[in-house]
């Protein structure tokens, strides 16, 4: 047993607090829209330039000129409002995004990130992912645990180029919650595990160091 | 009538594209996208250019058409993906490609349109982005030297916009095209609605006129929609 894609959204949801500016990425981190525990309220940042991300329209009622990052029509609240590129990334650059959750294709115990190329497999771009890493407050991982070929994502150093060093404060995966030490070097701290998920399955696929603290 | 209006994308492209130059183009997706004048583009003969946008369109739309014609040798942008064309020219060799973190590339436009040379930003410190770049402590964090970027001409997306120049964009398809608008030699500007002074607001104006050099009111816009993504209406049969 351990989380679906949904319980794994549903978990990184609860680090959601009341208040917050928060931008999540492509993929899963996505899902985690669905699960904004209730009376917590959050304004979603779209990095093509949005705050207050509505939910997706009415058939018949998208419009072109309102899109996320993914590229995904959306809908306005009565709160949004638009902006440019460059405005969008100053308040990002600036440190007013409380939170991004992004997922990943290696994260490595000292807070390393790779999520945006695999050299001479995939070319695609960093698109904003770099400037989040840098520069938002809190940064969650939002990941399987393992790739397809059941290699562990979850390694000592990232053998990908990286999207950020030293960025990753927390990870939530299929199988748990580590919470990452950028600046200590004392490696991963496992403090929550999926249901059914026992430790040592979770050593068995981490290829990192890890303390235990349930 | 104003000198900076033009009747169409031809004419406002008269003179002012040469082969090797640096070309500027709005957009985020296919949201926003200069059609007209890319539509323009395509059927002249300049080539050899290096283009500066967020992405490079998608099959059969916005720059893609300009990648396929064979008339961009480079692109400075922050995301090629799903766009096979382009990663069948790049890893071939036929195009070049500078990849920047979105921000960054965002950044570096409005610094150039500003008239500032380069500026520092944590954003790529510690990967291959900040590679041959200075690099630069302040108040103990690291931040990586960036360029500021201008172009010989900047083409531009408004939904509305006057005949002094004075623009408007609409809702997310603003994107890159406002910070664009002021790093261009010449900018030029198709907008969907072409008005007459007065009409727009001037604490509504996104894109003060000075920066635009020609503006057009556009025709045909297809607007493409990438990921048409919907919801079921509540209480709707399943």
């Amino acid at each position: 047993m351990s989380w679906t894609r949904e319980q794994m959204a549903q978990r990184a949801a609860l680090e959601l607090r009341d208040g917050y500016y928060v931008n999540l990425g492509i993929g899963i981190p996505t899902l985690v829209a669905n699960f904004i525990p209730p009376g917590v309220d959050v304004t979603l940042q779209s990095e093509n330039g949005m705050l207050g991300m509505g939910p997706f329209p009415y058939e018949g009622e998208a419009d072109a000129d309102l899109i996320n990052a993914g590229k995904q029509t959306i809908t306005q609240l009565p709160t949004s409002s638009f902006f440019s590129s460059a405005d969008s990334f100053a308040m990002i650059r600036g440190g007013h995004i409380d939170l991004t959750i992004l997922g990943a294709m290696e994260v490595a115990e000292n807070g390393d990130l790779a999520n945006w190329t695999i050299p001479g497999k995939m070319l695609k771009g960093m698109g904003g992912a770099m400037d989040l890493a840098a520069n938002v407050k809190r940064l969650i991982v939002l990941m399987e645990h393992t790739s397809k070929d059941g290699e562990s994502k979850v390694l000592q150093r990232c053998k990908l180029p990286l999207t950020g060093a030293a960025c990753v404060d927390l990870i939530v995966s299929d199988l748990g919650v580590f919470e990452c030490d950028k600046k200590g070097g004392s490696g991963l701290k496992l403090i929550e595990l999926a249901p059914g998920v026992t430790v040592d399955d979770v050593k068995a696929k981490t290829k990192a160091k890890m303390t235990v603290a349930l | 009538m104003s000198k900076k209006v033009f009747p169409d994308a031809a004419a406002a492209l008269e003179g002012v594209l040469f082969d090797g130059m640096t070309l500027m183009s709005g957009g985020f997706g296919l949201s926003g996208n200069p059609e007209n004048c890319i539509a323009a583009m395509a059927r002249l003969p300049v080539k050899n250019l290096t283009v500066i946008s967020n992405n490079c369109g998608a099959d059969g739309f916005g720059l893609w058409v300009l990648l396929n014609n064979g008339q961009i040798s480079k692109m400075v942008s922050s995301y090629v993906g799903e766009n096979k064309l382009f990663e069948q020219l790049y890893l071939t060799g036929k195009l070049q490609l500078e990849l920047n973190p979105q921000g960054t590339l965002a950044e570096r436009i409005r610094a150039g349109g500003a008239g500032i040379p380069a500026f520092f930003t944590k954003t790529g410190v510690g990967t291959v982005v900040a590679e041959g770049k200075p690099v630069q402590e302040f108040d103990g964090e690291k931040y990586v030297m960036e360029r500021g970027l201008m172009a010989d001409v900047a083409i531009v997306k408004a939904w509305k916009g006057d005949t002094a120049g004075n623009l408007v964009y609409r809702k997310t398809a603003q994107n890159f095209n406002s910070v664009m608008a002021t790093a261009g030699k010449v900018t030029i500007a198709e907008v969907e609605h072409l008005v007459q002074p007065g009409e727009i607001d001037p604490d509504a104006v996104h894109t003060p006129g000075i920066y635009v050099s020609r503006i057009f009111q556009g025709a045909g816009y297809e607007k493409r929609i990438e990921r048409l993504t919907t919801r079921p209406r509540e209480g709707a049969k399943a």
